[in-house]
């Protein structure tokens, strides 16, 4: 530790003493015309979805793995499918024709449709078609799917084939996964009776929420992709969650929404039941967000730890930025620890609370 | 912003890829190891208890077996005291017996001895009465003046065979 302080104390100085106002002021005389770095699409292409899954850059040519664009034009009803190399590629003003159709992906910092694939129609005008592309993001999606298939159905296969044996090591790990899920999640939650009916949505929702954001860590192919720190995929999970507490709902549950135990004229004129059925849209409503947000959050602070490096760089010229960089991944591998925490944390909270409302819409009153 | 907005297309996979996974796990995952584990929870806690009851009965079985022990050793004491006891009562027996036989034996000699005793004196009386009858009709038939020859002659009789005498 103290090595290490030494060291960066010691390039600290180093990268001081080239830091003169002579230098930066010839820099910049030097490179007028070069790229101003753009935090904003830095940050945001990083974190949200793309159509191709960009691995590195040789030579200032990118290295993807283009992933298929799939897309039904809004007008015309065609579908259209192609891969995403021939929209990915093109230069600023160019158009991809395919079948008839322009396409072209909106630049990240546009005002409509940021980053997104457009038509271009024979007028001119824009329109976003109804898009189901492979994206980075489904990409990220299925890697996950594959991986918890992966991982759980070989350890269920050996327990179906001899219940009884002795657990491998490889059985046990899944064991103790699964069951600090269900003890320390589902079953403080949900009455005993109905675990068998609900364990294996939660138990789904926690690894798949876990392993995402695990994966999300990860910054390289094939992994990284920002999935539960997407709206669209929390969304789903939140609506499931809804799903489940509002269709295996009991009586007792409905009674205390449409018909509460308050004085009458706050329930004939349906107030109260108006703010109940709310409530239950609010509950999966804050999941959502709270997934979403947390999961965002974590990735947009590394992604402006990481671009700090290239603004305090452009601004103050390579000496500072190299200064910057060294704290700055200091302050990434603190963000990157706390994220992992995180991760467990975010899947942990979503699952306890999904278990909470399924619970409580099962609870049956003790005496009435 | 568009970051929240959900896109349609992603919420399509999104829903596809989850409920593939869910219902794979659901149907073949889940409740494989839920079962499993229960089932040898199951296992564990009945076998426990087996346990628990064969460690009773095997307490039950040593008591059992140290009381049969207990009364096998005593058995064997008492059966070795009593065994002394004949032994030493036998030996008693025998000595008596082997005493009185002695004495019995003793009395008989004794009584026998003294039979033959009586039965000799009785015969050296008859014959002592014979001779003494002989010598005296021998003594009667001589008649002798002289004291010191019918000494004399007494004497040879007395020296000569009774037999003789006799004949």
């Amino acid at each position: 530790m103290r090595n290490v302080l030494k060291h960066s104390i010691l390039i600290l100085f180093l990268a001081l003493l080239t830091l003169t106002p002579s230098r930066s002021i010839a820099q910049e005389a030097e490179e007028p015309a070069k790229e101003k770095f753009d935090a904003k699409s830095f940050i945001f292409g990083h974190t949200g979805d793309s159509y191709c899954f960009h691995i590195t850059e040789i030579h200032e040519h990118p290295v993807c793995v283009w992933l298929p664009v799939i897309v039904k034009c809004k007008d015309g009803g065609s579908w259209h499918c192609f891969s995403s190399k021939h929209v990915c590629e093109l230069k600023e003003g160019e158009t991809f024709n395919h079948n008839g159709a322009n396409f072209y992906i909106s630049p990240i910092n546009a005002d409509k449709y940021p980053g997104k694939l457009v038509e271009v129609k024979a007028d001119g005008s824009l329109s976003r078609p109804f898009d189901i592309s492979f994206t980075k993001n489904a990409f990220g999606i299925f890697l996950v799917v594959i991986f918890l298939l992966a991982f759980f159905l070989p350890a269920a296969h050996k327990y179906k084939k001899d219940p009884m044996a002795k657990p491998t090591k490889y059985q046990g790990l899944v064991e103790w996964l699964t069951y600090t899920v269900l003890d320390g999640i589902i079953r403080p939650n949900i009455p005993d009776k109905k675990v068998k009916k609900f364990a294996p949505y939660l138990l789904t929702v926690f690894f798949f929420i876990f392993f995402a954001n695990l994966f999300g860590l990860i910054p390289f192919f094939p992994f990284g992709a920002n999935v539960t720190g997407n709206l669209s995929i929390t969304v789903v999970l939140a609506l499931l969650t809804y799903f489940f507490v509002n269709v295996f709902g009991n009586k007792h549950y409905w009674k205390d929404i449409l018909w509460p135990d308050v004085p009458i004229f706050l329930k004939a004129f349906p107030l109260m039941p108006i703010i109940e059925l709310i409530s239950t849209i609010t509950k999966p409503f804050a999941l959502m967000v709270r997934l979403f947000a947390n999961i965002l959050a974590g990735h947009i602070v590394i992604m402006v730890l990481m671009a700090l490096i290239f603004i305090i760089g452009g601004m103050y010229g390579a000496g500072m930025g190299g200064v910057m960089s060294i704290v700055s991944i200091f302050m990434t591998i603190f963000m990157t620890a706390l994220e992992l925490l995180v991760a467990y944390i975010q899947a942990y909270v979503f699952t306890i609370l999904s278990s909470l409302f399924i619970g409580m819409a099962q609870h049956e009153p003790e005496h009435e | 912003m568009d970051l929240f907005l959900p896109e349609s297309g992603l919420v399509i996979w999104m829903l596809i890829a989850f409920l593939i996974v869910f219902v794979i796990l659901a149907k073949a995952g889940w409740p494989m190891i839920m079962g499993a584990v229960e089932q040898r929870n199951a296992h564990i806690s009945e076998s426990l208890l087996a346990a628990d009851e064969a460690n009773k009965a095997l307490a039950g079985i040593e008591q059992k077996r140290q009381e049969t022990m207990a009364a096998a050793q005593a058995e064997q004491i008492k059966i070795m005291k009593e065994s002394q006891d004949l032994k030493t009562q036998l030996i008693e027996e025998a000595k008596t017996q082997a005493r009185q036989e002695a004495e019995k034996i003793v009395a008989d000699a004794r009584l026998k001895i003294e039979k033959e005793q009586a039965e000799a004196m009785a015969q050296i009386k008859n014959e002592v009465i014979a001779l003494s009858v002989d010598i005296a009709e021998k003594l009667l038939q001589r008649e002798l003046s002289d004291k010191k020859a019918q000494n004399d002659y007494i004497e040879q009789l007395l020296k000569n065979n009774p037999t003789q005498i006799q004949a």
